[in-house]
This record gives structure tokens, C-alpha cells and sequence, in this order.
């Protein structure tokens, strides 16, 4: 029998201590200390507690801390749409440089570096996405959505059309639907058709004087590239609405199509996916926006120029929507991500994209679960034949992470798999064997797993019914 | 390609499993929006990337910084670096399974106990993506959860205008308005404060320190008229100043905002992590991501994301907010800095911040033609100081001699900012120096 009790051994640390893997740094020591100021006693605080703790036990708890962590360097990662792939070490010596660490209230001519950084990294995304003008400062992808719209917004607004709805596929990513209704617009659903792509007759059916954007992710969720795209752009702009490209999934696209060349006038990129920089474990990253010309005029402020002398300036665009962060953004993530793109170069990228979508395809030949809908690209949409939270539960016992659950839900019980272009041969052949072996698995035995991660299967009803959020929901137990 | 090259062998045998002769056929991509042209980017060894990077960054100026005004250095420990670098930190992704995740949910369920500690609330999430945004999400929060009806933001004159722009594309969306209520001397004008606020006030917003650099004496006067009008009262402050004053919701704050990248984060443009922090009773209409504690099949404690109903990925135009990707390792790296500190540190600290701009307004006070600090009142890192001659031309002069300090406009007067902390108050005596030297070339 094929389990997970015979494969390869993998063991996460697991630092056991009465009832709990790791003590909380205020379960070691809580000090209170009293605060003594030159400040009058009404403004001041009486007393302070919070853990004191000499740095070697500091050091002792972090390390732990991260034994109980999984990240790309500790094995595949191929969790779907999110773009696991391997952060070069070097980008982080280049965003440790001296000179990246600049305050941004300097004045221009003072922050010349970092400016000319800016400008150089706003063409040369404008290139890779076919747009005339971006602006780096979102410090998401969401943010980036937001910003996109808000631009789309004041456009309409500025050729008095009054606009309020945005269009999104039910297979988009859920933070295209918050995005459009935190800038306020009604969000109308669209159906896939039975290929898992839009439909043009229901995209015109729904659009019309009130489509101020249709959000677009290509290739969308399933992997699959939407070949009626010049179809789709018509038919947004002849209803006078715009075309949002969302960048989730640009690593299948690099070298072989632009969002500009598709007839997108808005995309965001998120460069903590394409472009290698670390997520983080939920941040931070970095969503710039680039727009075609008509939109321009409308981007944050500041932008980045090159002036008649050779120097870097900042300017409002025209018509600027204002800020979306009160910086840059994450600036570090700016620098990481130029020097990936310089590291790779037009060939180097090409070939990520090559490589991503190779794997993806490979990972999808030697696994025993249907693959519902295809061609797919960089990601495939696998249908499990037990609960795909299981499945994944159990994957994690085999040493990998597993694909993105439940979603979309176009496909039952889905596993939405990106395995990147950085697994070797025999890492994605460990993935696929991983797959395989909880395939083989009864579906009822699943619901033990998983075994060999650092917490068994933990009660998600119970932390929600009775959330505790802080050391001090803990103190009374 | 640098980072994934299959030998020419394996390139063959998964170019035979999935069925082509070459990876170019897998894309299914239309002729019509192919692109066969270049990007024109020139590939780098690693040694060549580093160094253009590096050659390009090395074009800013050598300057000592004085500047604060929203973004602010402290020292931070090398352990910062050491231990969040690890890189089953650094290249994790959101918890989405926290069963093999404990180590990042640990920390920020460790971080939002801190904020808890310093704010006084009941409730903090695992972070914003800078002050700015956490105070826009505030507002909204505000237009949530508010039972009579009223649509306006009210904030201070001061407000600096990158704070309000973001505020102001948050609040658009559904319809909210942000208007001013005046400060006098510096700080907020409760009686101003009453003269704006009305039915139709839903937050005010108010920040210690301020963007003058004063820490607000009265703020639960600030509280009492917002509360007298079923307003929410929000408070902005960072992470360092916190420790040492008293807790926000020990004077009525029902929403607290502000930065705690003054721990943990270098310089670094300006990048932020906002903390968001607020009473239990908004729980649910939290925006972002909030760790939890619970149980795991072996009855230990185990922390996991909680409450994502209220989040886009499940409640999608419903989600209280459309964060996803936020700051964790920012937070990670505070909490990092925090824990070294301990709070007898953390209160050192803020204390310094309190010493050394008051210190360096007393010396600049005692050469001709300056008066520092304009306002009087307790200052916190950051000071306006008047200068006989026009601001702009005392900064020119001292980025010459190799600083960068700002100037700031104050109903229509310009004056000189100072910003001190433990990161540049070495350098003070140079400053002071440069000062006087301005002084008595004049």
C-alpha cells in the first residue's frame, strides 16, 4: 500500500513544550516595567508590560520559530496563481546596498540614485507589458487593483461618463471583486462557458453605457489563455469601458505576449510573483500599474522623469489621482525586483516563462487526478477524487507544499497547481509522486493528516467562534 | 537562464511526457497578439546585475538626515537581519496552511500582542501597508459600523497632504468626505474641534506625535466631542511612541492607525507597516489578515488565520477590505526589534525622542536668528524652528554643507523641521555647527 507512512521520511521541528509547540515570548518572561519620563505624568503611560528577554534567547526563539516554517528553500512550493518560485540571494546584498537606504523626503537632486532607479524600472516594466507609462508606488497587487481602477475612474470622469460598473469573471481572483467595490463600483459577475473562458456573447450581454472596466486575468485561473482576447477588447471599447489586466499570472507570459499588444489599458504587476522577490509570508509586495497613453495623465503622484540635463525628477502627472501609499511603496522590493529583470535579461525571461509553463505541463502528465480543462500554461486546475483540503492536508505530510484548494470552483474539489520554473526534474517528480500517493490513499484516511508538520490538523471552526487574538486572550486559560 | 536550467536530458524526457518538440509549442496563444519582438534588456552575470544595481544607487548624494515628516530611522540590531532573513521566513507565503505555517503565525500572532499591549485595545491585525492606509481603512471601517447616518472624516489642518491624498482615495469608493477641523499653536483646537464636528461626522482623527512633532495634550477633550457625537475617535501614532504614552484607549480611542516600521526597517524610502488596532466590538468588519489561537488534533495550541469570512479571497465585493499580500515580514522584523528591546528599552527609546529634539531646539535657540521650538508643548522626535531668514535658504545652506532637512509650511509661514533620533544624534553637534556657521556668514 502506497501511504504516506512509506515515503520519503519528512519530519517539521516541532519544539514541544507542555501544550504548546513554542511558548509565546510574554510566556517566558512578561516584565512590567514603570515608566519614568521627563514628561508631565497625564501624558505618560504608568507602566509598560511586555516580554524582557537577552538577545541570545531572542535569537533561540526566532530560530524556532522558523524550524516550524515552510518556505520555498525548504521544498516545492507549487501553491496556484501565487508564483512560488526561488528569490535569488543576491537581490538581497543589492537591497542591503548602502545606497537604497534613502528617506524620501530629500529633494530631488539629493536622491538621485534611487530616482533614476525608478525611471529606469518604470520603462522597462512598460516594456515587458506593452503599456506607455507605469507607476511603481501600489504596495500590492490589490493596491494595485485599486489603483488601476481609480484610474479608470477619473478617465471616465474626465470625459463626463458616468460609469458604474466593472465587470469580473466568476473565475477572477476575489480581490478584483473588493477592489472594484471599495472604489465604489457595482461589481457584475460573468459566467465562464464550458471551456473554462469568457463568453462573448455573455460579455455582450452585460456590457454596456454603464461597463466602466471589465477586469481580466490572462492566461485566467485554469491556466488557459483567453484566444478571444482581441474579440473582448472590442467589445469592452466599442461599449466604451476599459480593459483591466490583472498580473497574477504574467510568469507564462514573458517573451511571448504583452497585455498592450492583447488591448488591455491597464495591468498591474506583481513582482513578488514574476519577479522572484520573497513573499515574505504575506508580504511585502509590490503592485506598479502600467496604462496606455489616454491614461497616463491620471497615474499617482509622484512620477519619475528624465529632465533635459540628464537628471531624475518627480512630477504630478496632470490629472493625478493623488497617492495610494504615502511613500513609494516597498521601495525594497522595487530594487529586488531590477535587478532580476536585469539578471535575466529578454532571453532569461523568455525562458522562465518556457520553463514555467513546461513544468506545470510535466507535473500535469504524471499525476493520476483529472485535469479538467486545457491548454493549460503555467498552472493547471486538477480535480481531486476526495475533499482537496484533505488531499492537501496530507501532501504536507510528504514533505510539500500543496496547491491552492477549492478553487476556482468551476472545478470540483480543485488543486490549482504552479509548480514555477525553478523545480528540477526530480523535484517535480517528487510533486507528482506526492499527488500520486494521496490519490492512492482512501479518501476517509485523509482526514487524520496531517502527521509530520509541526501542528496536527488544527480546529479552524473553534479559533473563529471564540477568537483569541492576543497574549492577554490567553492569559485566562 | 540562471536560476532553473534542465540538463539537455531531462529537457528531452518532459518535453516527451507532455507531447512537443519544443516548451515554445505549449503556448496557446493566438498569432494576432503574439509578441516577436525584444524587451531590449541585456542579460547580467550575477557579479554585473549587483554592480549596475549598486552604480545606479550610488548616484544619490551623501547626506545626514534630519527629515522624519511621516517616515522615521531608528537603530536596528543586527539580529533584526540575522533572524528574518532566515529563509523559511523570508520565502513563505500567507498561512493558508497553518499547520506547517506555526513559526510566521507565531510571530504575528506575538506582533499583534504587542500592538494590543501598546494601543489598549481589545483587537489588532497582522498589519496595514503603511499609516496612510490603515487610516484610510479606518475611515471605512468607521462608515461600517456607525448605526446613524453621516458620511464625513474629520482631520487636523496639519494632516500632511500625502496622508490625506491616500485618505481621500479610500474614502471616494462609498461616497465619504474628509474635512478639516483647525489646530492652534500646533495642536488640535478642541474648540475649532467643536465648531466642525456635526451629526454628519463619523471619525476623527487625531495624532500623537503630530505632524508639527508635538504629542497632543488633551486628547480626551479630542474624544469627548467625537463621542458626543456618535463619532468614532481614532488615534495616530507609531509603535516607539506608544511605549511610552498612555494607551490610546485609556482616553477614549475607539480605532487606533499609525507606523511600527520605526522598529525593524532601515530607512528604505518609506516603506511602511501600519498597524490597525480597534475594540472588540468591530471584530468583524477588521480589515486584513488576524492570526488566532487554537487547538490542534493533538490538543496543543496551535494559531491559524482567523475569521477569513471577513476577507476578499471568501467574501470577494462583500470583504470589508481588498487587502491580501500585507506587510507580515515587516511585522515579523518589528517584532523581531521589539523583543530585543524588551520594555524597559522601548521606553528608553522613546525617551530619547523626547531628549534629543529638545535638546538640539535648545541649542539652536541660543544662536541669533532662530527660535526653536516654534510651538511650545512636548516634543517628540521632530520640531518646527523659525529662522530670520527664509527656511529654504538655512536648508540650502546646510545641504550643502551635507544635510537634508525639510521645510514646512504652517499657515503660510515656512519653517525649518529637525528630526532627531538615536540614529543621527551623533551628529547633532556637526548640525548645530552648520547652523551657526550659516548664521555668521550671513
Amino acid at each position: 500500500m502506497s501511504g504516506y507512512e512509506d515515503a520519503a521520511p519528512y519530519e517539521q521541528a516541532r519544539w514541544h513544550a507542555d501544550d504548546t509547540y513554542e511558548p509565546l515570548l510574554s510566556e517566558k518572561d512578561a516584565t512590567t516595567v514603570e515608566v519614568e519620563s521627563s514628561l508631565p505624568d497625564d501624558l505618560t503611560r504608568d507602566e509598560l508590560e511586555l516580554p524582557d528577554i537577552p538577545e541570545p534567547e531572542v535569537a533561540r526563539h526566532y530560530t524556532r520559530l522558523s524550524q516550524m516554517n515552510y518556505g520555498v528553500e525548504s521544498g516545492p512550493f507549487p501553491l496556484g496563481s501565487c508564483t512560488m518560485k526561488y528569490n535569488p540571494k543576491f537581490t538581497e546584498d543589492v537591497a542591503a546596498h548602502p545606497g537604497a537606504q534613502v528617506h524620501p523626503l530629500r529633494e530631488d537632486v539629493d536622491q538621485q540614485g534611487v530616482l533614476e532607479l525608478c525611471y529606469e524600472l518604470q520603462d522597462t516594466l512598460a516594456r515587458i507589458g506593452g503599456m506607455d507609462a507605469v507607476t511603481l508606488q501600489p504596495p500590492a497587487g490589490a493596491a494595485g487593483e485599486f489603483t488601476g481602477i481609480l484610474v479608470a475612474r477619473a478617465y471616465h470622469e474626465a470625459n463626463d461618463d458616468d460609469r458604474n460598473e466593472v465587470i469580473v469573471p466568476d473565475t477572477a481572483h476575489g480581490t478584483n471583486f473588493a477592489s472594484a467595490a471599495m472604489a465604489g463600483y457595482d461589481v457584475v459577475e460573468l459566467p465562464s462557458d464550458d471551456d473554462g473562458r469568457v463568453e462573448l456573447e455573455a460579455l455582450e450581454a452585460a456590457v454596456g453605457d454603464d461597463t466602466a472596466l471589465l477586469m481580466l486575468t490572462n492566461p485566467n485561473t485554469l491556466g488557459l489563455f483567453e484566444r478571444d482576447i482581441a474579440d473582448i477588447a472590442d467589445v469592452v471599447h466599442e461599449a466604451g469601458g476599459l480593459l483591466y489586466y490583472d498580473g497574477a499570472n504574467l510568469n507564462s507570459l514573458l517573451g511571448k505576449a504583452r497585455p498592450g499588444d492583447m488591448g488591455f489599458d491597464i495591468m498591474h504587476f506583481n513582482l513578488h510573483k514574476t519577479f522572484a522577490t520573497p513573499h515574505g509570508g504575506g508580504g511585502p509586495g509590490q503592485g506598479p500599474i502600467g496604462v496606455v497613453a489616454d491614461l497616463a495623465a491620471f497615474l499617482p503622484d509622484p512620477q519619475v522623469r528624465e529632465t533635459e540635463d540628464g537628471s531624475y525628477e518627480r512630477y504630478a502627472p496632470e490629472h493625478s489621482i493623488g497617492r495610494v501609499h504615502e511613500f513609494m511603496g516597498n521601495w525594497l522590493v522595487l530594487v529586488k525586483a531590477y535587478a532580476y529583470i536585469l539578471r535575466h535579461g529578454d532571453e532569461g525571461l523568455e525562458n522562465v516563462s518556457e520553463m514555467a509553463v513546461l513544468n506545470a505541463n510535466y507535473v500535469a502528465s504524471q499525476i493520476e487526478y483529472e485535469v479538467p480543462y486545457g491548454p493549460f500554461h503555467h498552472e493547471f486546475v486538477a480535480s481531486a477524487d476526495a475533499d482537496a483540503a484533505d488531499v492537501a492536508k496530507r501532501m504536507l505530510d510528504y514533505g510539500v507544499h500543496p496547491p491552492t484548494t477549492k478553487w476556482p470552483e468551476i472545478v470540483d474539489e480543485a488543486l490549482m497547481t504552479e509548480p514555477t520554473e525553478t523545480e528540477t526534474k526530480s523535484r517535480l517528480d517528487d510533486l507528482a509522486a506526492a499527488f500520486n500517493a494521496v490519490a492512492a490513499e482512501d479518501p476517509d484516511a485523509l482526514e487524520t493528516a496531517p502527521n509530520r508538520t509541526t501542528a496536527r490538523r488544527i480546529d479552524q471552526a473553534s479559533a473563529a467562534r471564540n477568537p483569541r487574538l492576543s497574549w492577554h486572550a490567553l492569559d485566562d486559560e | 537562464m540562471p536560476y532553473a536550467t534542465h540538463p539537455p536530458d531531462e529537457l528531452d524526457a518532459m518535453l516527451d511526457a507532455v507531447g512537443v518538440g519544443d516548451a515554445d509549442d505549449l503556448f496557446d496563444i493566438p498569432d494576432d497578439v503574439r509578441f516577436d519582438g525584444d524587451y531590449g534588456i541585456d542579460a547580467h552575470t550575477e557579479r554585473e546585475a549587483r554592480a549596475a544595481v549598486e552604480g545606479t544607487l550610488d548616484g544619490s548624494a551623501d547626506r545626514v538626515e534630519f527629515l522624519g515628516g511621516g517616515h522615521y530611522e531608528h537603530y536596528v540590531p543586527s539580529v533584526v537581519d540575522h533572524l528574518s532573513l532566515r529563509s523559511e521566513f523570508l520565502t513563505s507565503y500567507t498561512q493558508y496552511q497553518p499547520e506547517i505555517a506555526q513559526g510566521f503565525l507565531q510571530a504575528l500572532f506575538e506582533f499583534q500582542s504587542f500592538v494590543v499591549e501598546l494601543s489598549g485595545l481589545a483587537i489588532a491585525n497582522a498589519s496595514m501597508y503603511d499609516r496612510s492606509t490603515a487610516l484610510g481603512e479606518a475611515a471605512l471601517l468607521a462608515s461600517r459600523v456607525r448605526e446613524t447616518s453621516g458620511d464625513t472624516v474629520l482631520v487636523p489642518d496639519s494632516l500632511p497632504d500625502r496622508v490625506r491624498s491616500v485618505l481621500e482615495n479610500y474614502t471616494e469608493g462609498p461616497g465619504l468626505a474628509v474635512e478639516t477641523y483647525p489646530t492652534a499653536d500646533g495642536t488640535v483646537d478642541v474648540d475649532g474641534l467643536r465648531g466642525a464636528v456635526g451629526d454628519d461626522t463619523m471619525l476623527v482623527y487625531a495624532a500623537t506625535p503630530n505632524a508639527r512633532g508635538l504629542l497632543e495634550p488633551d486628547l480626551s477633550a479630542v474624544a469627548d466631542v467625537a463621542h458626543d457625537h456618535d463619532a468614532l475617535f481614532c488615534v495616530g501614532s507609531d509603535v516607539v511612541a506608544l511605549s511610552l504614552l498612555e494607551a490610546p484607549a485609556d482616553y477614549g480611542a475607539d480605532v487606533v492607525v499609525g507606523d511600527a516600521s520605526v522598529l525593524g526597517m532601515p530607512t528604505s524610502y518609506g516603506m511602511g507597516l501600519g498597524i490597525f488596532a480597534c475594540r472588540e466590538e468591530f471584530l468583524r468588519q477588521v480589515p486584513g489578515r488576524l492570526v488566532g489561537a487554537s487547538e490542534d488534533a493533538a490538543d496543543n495550541r496551535a494559531y491559524t488565520l482567523t475569521l477569513q469570512t471577513r476577507e476578499q479571497h471568501i467574501r470577494r465585493e462583500r470583504a470589508t477590505s481588498n487587502i491580501c499580500t500585507n506587510q507580515a515580514w515587516v511585522a515579523l522584523r518589528t517584532a523581531i526589534h521589539a523583543a530585543w528591546l524588551g520594555p524597559q528599552g522601548l521606553v528608553d527609546l522613546a525617551e530619547e525622542c523626547v531628549t534629543g529634539v529638545s535638546e538640539l531646539c535648545a541649542r539652536l535657540d541660543d544662536l541669533d536668528g532662530i527660535t526653536a521650538p516654534v510651538y511650545d508643548g512636548h516634543h517628540f522626535r521632530e520640531a518646527l524652528v523659525a529662522t530670520d531668514v527664509p527656511a529654504a535658504d538655512v536648508a540650502a545652506h546646510l545641504r550643502q554643507a551635507g544635510f537634508a532637512l525639510r521645510t514646512v509650511d504652517d499657515g503660510g509661514e515656512e519653517y525649518l523641521a529637525v528630526c532627531v533620533t538615536d540614529a543621527n544624534r551623533d551628529r547633532v553637534d556637526d548640525l548645530v555647527d552648520a547652523v551657526a556657521a550659516y548664521g555668521g556668514a550671513r
